[in-house]
């Protein structure tokens, strides 16, 4: 928001929400967020919500041993249908761990401060979302164990990746989106485990976190190339996020099956995997705000602002959905009319309507302030989103291979109990990883909430006159 | 080095209560013909490091390297596989075929320049340091939370134990420790 609409907007009496509650200092920021890892007793929901997501992640193990001991036969694809669960899960966890390096990066460049106070874990659900999704490709190779044939290795039959292959721009992508979102999130991480450090008691505790900080002290010039380095990361970070959600698209795009065979995929990928990461981020934030009683620190205007994104990407998403039936119209091709038909009114014709109501119809209660800053809405949409944007990757990947040029090799593919398992078992990864980080990282940059209180001391001193930068 | 008698101290460090006190604190010794010194702070504060005359870091160029490096290397390596080392017809299409090599070397160029963005701030800031001598000063704690640090290093030409702290009482701080090594 732009100095001039703040003035303005400072004068009428709905004020927007602060983005952290007045009244805090920089011993109460760090206190208040590493008072959670180090002093404050574990909270039952805590236990409750990480063995529920263990057992979950017990189940993928499973489903994973059964895999590799009995082969992708134990899922549901077939031939025609050869992409299933594994690349619908794959795409709709690549599209969640967007959101966090879009938050961190971009809105930094864009000197949002809003941001503050939900980078860190927007960022770490980002890492464990990659980390999910990564796993399904390979799972999905047939002979998960050879995966490093996919790399560009010294082999001794001389053979070298096929470059020309989409399939293998995503194993560069999304390799290196992992490496340069973990490193994004550590660098962001090392001053705040210098402050954990120093507030542990316990010796063990104080050696984990120093051994994390490296030395950390704080030093000018550390800052000072410190800031620089993160600046540039997130420069660097922000057309990377593009470039993964479209080189994932060009998996699609670049083979010619009617409903995949489309220039639209990189955008309306990239919007789509705004849209589910903010619902993800969303979905996480409200309760944890509520458990934790970090209110204070994400506010309602971090879910107000977070309900717009989503308002804006949902309608994105719709024009996507919209303009795919008008090429197939407009293209006369008899093979894309079909495809959009089947799609609206063929077997699968409720996963259709579902991804319009989720993705589409849902978010526009954010058009409404009063259903932005309503708790229960929020949450709701968020989950139904999240739903939403799986059934879309569904339609996507399922509903354009049952059915493609002949009708002799039409098909259809139903989920096996394994393909189920591995689904929410990765979910049960996810959240597993995502509640053992609540729990040993400061989950809000702590050096970035001083800054913010600080400027808030300053801007505070100053007089009006002297707000403008 | 190895020839200078190591000095009994490290240094003096004088401990301040916000972010203006410490740059001032800084301008002044800077002024003061200081030069071998650093100021700690929980969080960056603008204008510290200019006050002690840092203001090029390599951190950039270091990143330009790394990118530049990661792209170039990423296309070799596909234009010397595809032509050279195993070229294969696919499709017809020619073998430096370079518009298909664009993805793999965009992520390669984003990945070395993020490499070495890292390891090279690291490796600038001289980390990972577990010890420094400052951590031997119990208020230094104090640093990663809400207090702010200037330590003037016995290495300085200038230093000498009494006057430097002297100079340091001048500057009005919560109070001035003995740094030992």
């Amino acid at each position: 928001m732009s100095e001039e609409r703040k003035r303005m907007s400072s004068g009428r009496t709905d004020e927007p929400t602060p983005v952290v509650a007045p009244g805090y200092t920089y011993s109460s920021v760090s206190e208040k967020i590493s008072a959670i890892v180090l002093t404050r007793r574990t909270p039952r929901f805590w236990w409750i919500a990480f063995v529920t997501a263990f057992l979950f992640f017990l189940l993928l193990q499973v489903a994973i041993a059964y895999l590799l001991y009995k082969g992708v036969g134990i899922w549901g694809i077939n031939i025609p249908v050869a992409w299933g669960f594994a690349i619908v899960n794959f795409v709709w966890w690549i599209g969640i761990g967007h959101a966090g390096t879009l938050i961190s990066a971009f809105l930094l460049l864009m000197r949002q401060e809003w941001r503050t106070s939900i980078n860190r874990f927007a960022e770490a659900m980002t890492l464990f979302a990659v980390a999910c999704a990564g796993m399904f490709p390979l799972l999905h190779l047939g002979r998960p164990w050879v995966f490093y044939w996919l790399f560009p290795y010294p082999d001794t039959m001389r053979l070298w990746p096929q470059w020309r292959s989409p399939l293998v721009w995503d194993v560069f992508a999304v390799s290196t989106y992992a490496t340069v979102s973990f490193l994004f999130w550590y660098v962001g991480l090392i001053p705040d485990l210098g402050s954990m450090r120093d507030r542990a008691r316990k010796r063990f505790v104080r050696a984990f976190y120093g051994f994390l900080a490296m030395g950390w002290r704080g030093a000018a010039r550390h800052w000072h190339r410190y800031k620089i380095a993160y600046l540039l990361l997130a420069g660097l970070a922000t057309p990377l996020v593009v470039s993964v959600h479209s080189v994932v698209s060009f998996d699609f795009t670049i083979a010619i099956v009617p409903g995949w065979h489309s220039t639209i995929f990189p955008p309306y990928f990239v919007a789509g995997a705004i849209f589910s990461g903010f619902a993800m981020v969303m979905s996480l934030a409200i309760p944890i705000r509520k458990i934790y009683g970090v209110e204070d620190f994400i506010t309602m205007r971090h879910l107000d602002n977070m309900a717009k994104i989503l308002l804006v990407t949902g309608l994105m998403v719709g024009y996507g959905y919209l303009m795919e039936i008008f090429t197939a119209w407009y293209s006369g091709s008899e093979f894309e009319r079909f495809m959009s038909y089947n799609r609206t009114f063929g077997p699968y014709a409720p996963v259709f309507w579902t991804v319009i109501a989720c993705n589409v119809l849902s978010p526009q209660f954010f058009w409404f302030k009063r259903m932005r800053r309503n708790i229960p809405v929020l949450f709701a949409v968020s989950i139904v989103v999240n739903i939403g944007m799986w059934l879309e990757r569904f339609m996507i990947v399922v509903v354009s291979l049952h059915r493609d040029f002949m009708p002799s090799a039409w098909g259809m593919y139903y989920p096996t109990f394994w393909d189920l398992a591995t689904l929410f078992g990765s979910v049960g990864l996810f959240l597993t990883l995502m509640f053992l980080f609540i729990r040993v990282l400061p989950m809000i940059s702590i050096t970035e909430m001083r800054e913010l209180v600080g400027e808030k001391e300053e801007k505070a001193a100053e007089t009006p006159a002297g707000r403008e930068r | 080095m190895k020839a200078k008698p190591r000095p009994p101290v490290y240094g003096l460090v004088a401990e301040f209560q916000g972010p203006e006190g410490l740059l001032e604190a800084t301008k002044r010794a800077h002024a003061d013909g200081y030069r071998r010194m650093e100021a700690y702070s929980p969080f960056p504060v603008d204008g510290l490091a200019e006050a002690m005359e840092f203001r090029r870091s390599r951190v950039p160029l270091v990143t330009l390297i790394g990118g530049i490096v990661g792209g170039c290397g990423g296309f070799f390596m596909e234009w010397f596989s595809a032509t050279i080392h195993y070229p294969i017809n696919v499709g017809g299409r020619p073998l430096n075929s370079w518009p298909s090599f664009i993805p793999v070397t965009f992520e390669l160029t984003i990945l070395g320049a993020a490499i070495a963005a890292v390891l090279g701030m690291l490796a600038l800031n001289r980390l990972p340091m577990p010890y420094h001598p400052l951590f031997n000063v119990d208020r230094f704690d104090q640093a990663s939370r809400d207090r702010f640090f200037l330590c003037i290093e016995a290495r300085d030409r200038k230093f000498d134990p009494e006057a430097t702290r002297r100079f340091l009482d001048g500057l009005r701080p919560v109070g001035v420790y003995e740094v030992d090594h």
